[in-house]
């Protein structure tokens, strides 16, 4: 029976996730052209809704090219590995409290799992064998450096990610990502108590998810596409995918951590009804996360992106003692208060 | 770095710019206020440019309104005139008081480049520039327009013909 009801949380999330993504892309090529000047695709269907499905069909209908001398094994393996983390990375976060479905209490994240943050620390670190593999393997320079260039700027922002995440984790005293959730209550938000962890921590998350101003490993105008430049058809789509769903899960992880996950200021969820409640935190939860991932492709279509040095400069002289240094103080200050 | 050019260009930034987050977030407010603001796309086939009377489009012969006989006596200029050779004309008589008139008119728009210079040569304002700019052929042999296509009533391109009333 837990099983049964896992099983198909994880199906109805991975179903849900995958067509938020295609349409992430669609907001994502609204968002640019607005910013632009423009307006964007407005073509297939009112307003160009229909968008995102002709993407994919026309990914699913080209071919799928392996360069000559590419490694085909690991070539293939690359974007599942992607897709694979990504994905996984999903099953701790904490869409809602539960809901009551026949008497049963039925938690609207997929694995309780004791170390929810660490796991989501792993899998993210994880998403860069998946960037490095298919830059080896596709056995072309342009591909090596942007594998390369990931590992490198994934491996120090790694750092610095998880430092800032040890403030809210000292506040909060648990790893588990809906207790943190629940011990931010309705108002104090970790943000209030971590401002300068917030900041690291959505700095690094923009580094880990590849995107710009730290979108070196793709870097179309010097890496022609990078790590991804000899995919086509499906398995690009699926770095796509992947690029999408990364994002998804940072956003939470942000909303989550400092941002109070579901909760919702003067509201009282336990007055209410439970599944009442649950739907409320769910819209709560996916509210907040889409302004976060609105504000991740306001940055991108902002910013331009860092060089190498400055990206290792910010990354191991800047945000890393920026991150020591938050955690100095939040012990320093929890010390005091004690 | 580079030591290309002038040294002074490299300014000293302050600590407000050092600290990287207050300019990035004065980009995002340039970025936001591009967000709102008129876009200026034109829906292309559903909304069309009318192209104002100094635009030159495809060259076109003019018909008289009242009698529906075309204004060109085929002197055979605008050929002469082509830089690009696209216009071939074969005159023939006729018992109207013009006495010749062009048996065959065609223009290749292959070869057309658009310079005007056939309307400027014309004696009789016979040839003109129109204001149609969607030319597209799936055959070169469609992109060779003759007088079925060229001829064109003298009303349909008044606001050119009273351009052109301006340089006589």
């Amino acid at each position: 029976m837990i099983a049964l009801i896992a099983l198909i949380k994880v199906i109805v999330l991975v179903l849900v996730i995958l067509g938020t993504v295609a349409y992430l892309v669609l907001l994502e090529r609204k968002v640019s052209a607005y910013m632009q000047d423009r307006i964007g695709p407005n073509r297939v269907g009112p307003k160009g809704l229909f968008q995102p499905f002709a993407d994919i069909l026309k990914l699913v209908l080209k071919e799928m090219i392996v360069p000559e001398n590419a490694n085909g094994f690991i070539h293939a393996l690359a974007p599942v590995i992607s897709i694979t983390v990504a994905l996984a990375a999903l099953a701790v976060i904490p869409f809602g409290n539960y809901i009551v479905v026949g008497g049963q209490k039925i938690s609207l994240m997929i694995a309780h799992v004791n170390i929810g943050v660490l796991y989501i620390l792993a899998m993210s670190s994880l998403g860069v064998y998946g960037i490095t593999l298919s830059g080896w393997a596709s056995n072309n320079k342009y591909s090596l450096l942007g594998g390369l260039r990931s590992s490198a700027q994934m491996i120090s922002y790694e750092l610095s990610l998880g430092l800032s995440i040890i403030g809210v984790l000292m506040i909060d005293r648990t790893l588990q990502l809906d207790k943190i959730v629940q011990s931010q209550g309705a108002w104090l938000w970790n943000i209030v108590f971590q401002p300068i962890g917030f900041l690291v921590f959505v700095t690094a998350a923009f580094a880990e998810t590849n995107r710009l101003p730290f979108d070196l490993p793709e870097a179309e105008p010097e890496l022609v596409g990078g790590y991804h430049t000899e995919y086509s058809g499906m398995r690009w789509g699926l770095f796509f995918l992947s690029e999408y769903t990364n994002m998804i899960v940072s956003s939470a992880l942000i909303v989550t951590l400092y941002f109070g996950g579901w909760s919702l200021p003067y509201v009282n969820y336990a007055a209410m009804m439970p599944n009442l409640a649950a739907l409320l935190q769910v819209v709560t939860f996916l509210a907040k996360t889409g302004i976060v991932i609105f504000v991740f492709m306001w940055v991108r279509w902002t910013l331009p992106r860092f060089r190498y040095d400055q990206l290792m400069n910010v990354g191991w002289k800047i945000m890393l003692p920026l991150a020591i240094l938050n955690l100095l103080g939040t012990g320093a200050v929890m010390l005091a208060l004690k | 770095m580079g030591n290309n050019g002038d040294e002074n260009r490299k300014r000293e930034m302050n600590l407000w710019e050092k600290l990287y987050f207050p300019e990035i977030l004065h980009g995002m407010g340039i970025t936001l206020r591009a967000f709102f603001r008129p876009k200026f796309t034109r829906q292309y086939p559903e909304e069309r440019w009318v192209p104002p009377p100094v635009f030159r489009g495809r060259p076109v012969l003019v018909v008289e309104d009242e009698t529906g006989v075309e204004r060109c006596v085929a002197c055979g200029l605008c050929a002469r005139v082509c830089p690009s050779l696209a216009i071939q004309v074969q005159a023939a008589e006729t018992e109207l008081d013009k006495e010749r008139y062009p048996e065959l008119f065609e223009i290749n728009m292959l070869r057309c480049i658009f310079c005007g210079f056939c309307e400027e040569v014309c004696p009789e304002e016979a040839i003109i520039m129109s204001k149609d700019y969607e030319l597209n052929f799936s055959d070169p042999k469609d992109a060779i327009y003759g007088k079925d296509r060229l001829l064109t009533p003298a009303s349909h391109l008044s606001d050119r013909l009273a351009f052109l009333k301006q340089y006589r």
